[in-house]
């Protein structure tokens, strides 16, 4: 017991990295926040556009959504961090990571918020348009409120899953909490900096988890 | 532009890291094989247990269950890798894979095939048992055969998950397809290996993600 102690939770090593770490876990926050807001903004505004049916821009849409569900976030950041230097784009690597997570993000959102839009039956259009809302004041008005309630709970899970892998940032030295917490580990040749990262997203991420199983068995509209 | 193909699309160099990258794949494949099984059969162990009728048990594994979705997958392999270690447990990076993405994926799964066993009316159990089948027949032939059938597209989504999931395994230095792509990189100072990588994945998701949405679709309608 005291050896495991000494190997995962040496009181005076939490003492001398907790700064390292709480600079992490702000630099997550940050970058955090920053894709959610971009991301989920984004992906209802390309559900948006999606939903006037121009054929052209649609087809682009669905692309670009399928390439970036399809792809690993990872092997996308390795080719926007090593790949743009190379022809003079030079955007530094917390950048890079916020950048990449938002269009991940962006696509997933998309999907659900057009899903969502197709959720809300025909009837709804057709009522608000005769009682004289135009094409974006129904949408606006009447679907939209409808389709992003229904989406709550997939958007939460979703959102959560993407925003935990700013964790890749340590593929890239970002420095967020767990590329704190390797080079913690490796100064310091214990593993208490890494026990300590690893709880900091369990306490940063638990409520967000919790809420997003609170919100499935609540929120969700059943459809049977 | 030429500046842009010759960093992305360098296809002289696409040829030259092909062997490499090839070999990437087959370990991906490899990785795959081992994970997605254990990933599915744990889950269905977590459902399990998540529906136990001890009060205790049932919250025991949910808490579980929504710590392993908490921690990143990444954190939890570098835990398990280089931080095991220091305990006196020392794992092979495969080993090390194996059991962080069947902490990881069996919770994602788990909660997967929960939703998909309480979407399974009560009546369906009450049935099946009064017409003789067993705890372990009644699961097996009539509350499961349905229950995936409902959440059929959230189990095939996740599984693509778990396979773009494999990525991180290059971390630590386990040689499947990103790994090789990025050692190849760093020995021709271009991005096109990785894309190469990236032209791989796609070939092998993008049907499935189609699939997907096919899936999601039907189910809504």
């Amino acid at each position: 017991m005291n050896a495991f102690l000494e190997t995962f939770f040496k009181p005076n090593l939490i003492a001398q990295y907790w700064p390292d770490i709480l600079k992490g876990i702000l630099v997550t926050i940050e970058i955090a926040l920053a894709v959610v807001i971009c991301g989920l903004l984004l992906g209802l505004l390309l559900a948006v556009i999606r939903s006037f049916q121009v054929k052209a821009v649609n087809t682009l849409i669905v692309i670009f959504v399928d390439m970036f569900r399809a792809l690993p976030p990872l092997v996308i950041v390795l080719i926007v961090y090593f790949g743009l230097p190379n022809v003079g784009i030079n955007i530094p690597s917390f950048a890079v990571l916020w950048l990449v997570l938002t269009l991940v993000l962006a696509a997933f959102a998309e999907e659900i918020f057009w899903a969502g839009i197709l959720s809300v039956p025909k009837g709804q259009w057709e009522a608000a348009r005769s009682t004289g809302f135009g094409f974006l004041g129904t949408l606006g008005y009447i679907v939209l409120p409808q389709a992003v309630r229904i989406t709550v709970p997939p958007i939460t899970n979703r959102t959560v899953a993407i925003t935990k892998n700013t964790a890749l940032g340590m593929v890239i030295g970002v420095p967020e909490i767990l590329s704190q917490a390797t080079s913690a580990q490796s100064f310091s040749g214990n593993a208490t900096p890494l026990m300590m990262g690893a709880l900091a997203y369990v306490i940063l991420f638990i409520p967000v988890v919790a809420l997003g199983r609170y919100l499935e068995t609540r929120f969700a509209w059943r459809r049977s | 532009m030429d500046a842009l193909i010759q960093q992305f699309f360098n296809l002289d160099i696409m040829s030259r890291a092909l062997p490499l990258v090839l070999q990437g794949l087959w370990q991906t494949v490899v990785l795959c094989l081992i994970v997605i099984p254990l990933g599915l059969i744990g889950g269905l162990l977590f459902a399990l247990v998540s529906l136990a009728r001890s009060r205790t048990v049932r919250y025991a594994m949910i808490v579980a269950i929504d710590f392993f979705r908490a921690v990143p997958p990444l954190v939890l392999l570098i835990f398990i890798y280089s931080g095991l270690p220091f305990a006196g447990i020392r794992l092979s990076p495969l080993t090390a894979v194996a059991l962080a993405f069947f902490l990881n994926t069996s919770s994602y799964y788990g909660e997967i095939y929960r939703a998909g066993i309480e979407s399974v009316g009560r009546g369906q159990w009450d049935a099946a048992r009064s017409t003789g089948l067993n705890a372990f027949h009644t699961l097996a032939s009539v509350i499961l055969p349905q229950a995936v059938r409902n959440v059929l597209p959230d189990l095939v989504s996740n599984t693509v998950e778990v396979v773009k999931l494999t990525s991180i395994a290059s971390v630590v230095a386990l040689p499947e397809l990103l790994y090789s792509a990025d050692m190849a990189r760093s020995i021709t100072f271009n991005a096109s290996p990785i894309v190469l990588a990236a032209a791989i994945y796609l070939v092998m998701l993008w049907p499935v993600v189609r699939l997907i949405s096919r899936l999601e679709r039907r189910m809504a309608s």
